[in-house]
């Protein structure tokens, strides 16, 4: 299984001019008429790391990911992918990465096994290698038994864990995941993770996006953060918490109506203090002594939770806003 | 079975040709139509024989028997090669509204054959080159069961199948380009209500298209099935070398359309996919 906290990942930054690129963007920008998806954005993915775009819908992760995957032509700025340019290699680049798409394109007419095999032949596999590697990734996800079944009846984990197969059938040397857990049960989200986290250790380069930030702890080494378009942050999972939050964040829930008299009673009890509609964030370097000074100055929460700070808390320093509104 | 161990190439992967790659499209393509195959001929076959027993011997034997000599020929043997034309053009038009929609927004198996090396373009035409072969089956089928029939007039007849094809597939491509655009499946109603259905009426099908009101017969000449119709029925009835120039014409019209729509399907197909 997973661990429960996040890997710490080397500093990509010192490593940008040794490894060459994956994936290198500079002033990468779409445009959909008058509208902006993505605005003018720069990173870079290092071979065998695993990557990913954190930001609530509409920041344009998905428009960047379909950039990457070559279905998108740029509207403006820098992209090359695999060392390769988008426009002029699209083919070829396609041919080297493996896509699990945010909405299921699983073709619901063919059997789970078909739908490998006939994926193979779109990669110029033999009929007999497409088979070959269809049972092999069905057994690596965990579908054996499926199969021979339609896609249709599947629940929406294994359909997940079909399309992460698929996607896995010309032997990527990059995997982009557009949201992979999204719309799953915790249960299922726990079983895609398992199989994304052994492909990591197998040396595959994962790129993802999510608005989950327990997604982006778990998977990611490096990420950033992306809203309106732009990148705002960007760093380890741990990194970002250090720079953007405190080790601990305090959190209490008022009765409404208490919450809304509050007045300066707050002030000084944490570095900082977040008052959203339904709780408080203190936030510092211990939870329990804020909890503890609260309570001192005659402050009657309805609950008090103590916990360590997350990337939410990192989106909310950086944006104001929470990741899924 | 050996467990996936996450090997990966050491070289950049062999490209497709664009051909093999067209051919993937059309191999899926066989792969969905096996689950449906049986019902498809079976179909194939007892649409045409009711046809031609109820409009073709059931009408046809009053018209002959009212002076039906204007035609030349027994009505069945007027009817038949105009059937075979209007039928080959139901089915492609039906062929390039629903399952165009599957593969853009109900399977969405469009978008997972471009996340491969696959161009839109290679998916348009693998997927009129599907096309293409199913109602080129229809139309064999047809032929087939006409000449039980006493249909049959010439062994020209085996050369209105193909052109029964590219009937078909002059209002496939355009048909095709316009579902490309298409989110829902609301409008495809339209072009069978005021589109398809009319033509199989009025384009010279069941009576000579002189017996339209004058207004209607140049707009019946505009209609790619007036001219596979004309052409079909020249083949099968062997008369197509009395003005060879005409037949000439019929061809081009059709390929005219065809060229157009799928100018447009390619269009069309680059511009929903990469977005």
């Amino acid at each position: 299984m997973i661990g429960s906290t996040a890997v710490a990942a080397p500093d990509r930054a010192t490593a940008e001019s040794a490894t060459p690129s994956l994936i290198r963007a500079r002033a990468l920008t779409k445009r959909f008429g008058e509208f902006t998806a993505v605005d003018g954005i720069e990173f870079d993915v290092a071979p065998g790391e695993a990557f990913g775009f954190l930001g609530p819908n509409g920041a344009g992760k998905t428009s960047t990911m379909r950039m990457i995957g070559c279905v998108s032509p740029v509207t403006d700025g820098e992209l090359t992918v695999l060392g390769m340019d988008p426009e002029r290699d699209g083919p070829r680049i396609r041919a080297r990465i493996g896509v699990v798409p945010q909405q299921d394109t699983l073709d619901t007419e063919l059997t789970v096994e078909d739908n490998l095999m006939i994926y193979g032949r779109y990669f110029g596999l033999s009929r007999g290698e497409a088979r070959r590697r269809a049972k092999e990734l069905l057994d690596f996800v965990q579908l054996t038994e499926r199969a021979n079944d339609q896609v249709e009846p599947l629940s929406g984990g294994m359909k997940r864990r079909l399309s992460v197969a698929r996607s896995l059938i010309n032997q990527p040397d990059l995997m982009l995941l557009d949201e992979p857990t999204t719309g799953l049960d915790p249960q299922a989200r726990h079983m895609v993770w398992d199989r994304l986290y052994r492909l990591k250790q197998r040396g595959v380069t994962l790129v993802l996006t999510t608005h989950y930030m327990d997604e982006a702890e778990q998977l990611c080494d490096r990420l950033v953060v992306m809203d309106k378009a732009k990148i705002v942050a960007e760093g380890s999972p741990r990194q970002l918490i250090e720079r953007y939050s405190t080790r601990e964040v305090t959190e209490m829930r008022f009765d409404p109506a208490v919450q809304d008299g509050l007045g300066d009673e707050l002030d000084g009890l944490a570095e900082r203090v977040e008052r959203l509609p339904d709780r408080v964030l203190l936030y510092t370097d211990d939870g329990e002594a804020a909890a503890v000074a609260a309570h001192e100055r005659g402050l009657r929460p309805e609950t008090v939770l103590v916990r360590r700070s997350t990337l939410e808390d990192v989106f909310l320093r950086l944006t104001g806003r929470s990741l899924i509104e | 079975m050996t467990a996936w161990t996450g090997e990966r190439p050491t070289t950049e992967p062999a490209i497709d040709s664009m051909l093999a790659r067209i051919s993937r499209v059309y191999e899926h393509q066989f792969l969905l139509y096996r689950r449906t195959w049986r019902g498809s001929i079976f179909n194939s076959f007892l649409s045409p024989i009711l046809f031609l027993l109820a409009m073709g011997v059931g009408l046809g034997s009053y018209v002959d028997k009212g002076g039906g000599g204007a035609l030349g020929v027994p009505y069945l043997a007027f009817l038949a090669p105009g059937l075979l034309a209007a039928a080959v053009m139901q089915t492609a038009s039906f062929e390039a509204t629903f399952p165009i929609m599957a593969g853009f927004v109900w399977t969405k198996r469009y978008h997972a054959m471009h996340a491969t090396p696959l161009q839109p373009r290679e998916i348009a035409l693998g997927q009129i080159g599907w096309t293409a072969t199913r109602i080129t089956l229809v139309g064999a089928i047809f032929v087939l069961v006409m000449i039980p029939f006493g249909a049959i007039y010439s062994p020209l007849v085996i050369l209105a199948i193909p052109v029964a094809t590219l009937t078909g597939l002059a209002f496939a491509t355009p048909i095709a380009a316009y579902a490309a655009t298409q989110k829902t499946m609301n409008r495809f109603n339209y072009i069978f209500r005021f589109g398809i259905t009319p033509l199989f009426l009025f384009s010279g099908t069941f009576f000579p298209v002189d017996q339209l009101p004058g207004f209607l017969q140049p707009i019946a000449w505009l209609t790619p099935l007036y001219h596979g119709v004309a052409l079909c029925r020249s083949l099968a009835l062997g008369t197509v070398g009395a003005n060879p120039v005409a037949g000439l014409i019929h061809l081009g019209v059709l390929l005219a359309f065809i060229a157009a729509g799928l100018f447009a399907c390619l269009v069309q197909f680059d511009r929903r996919l990469s977005k």
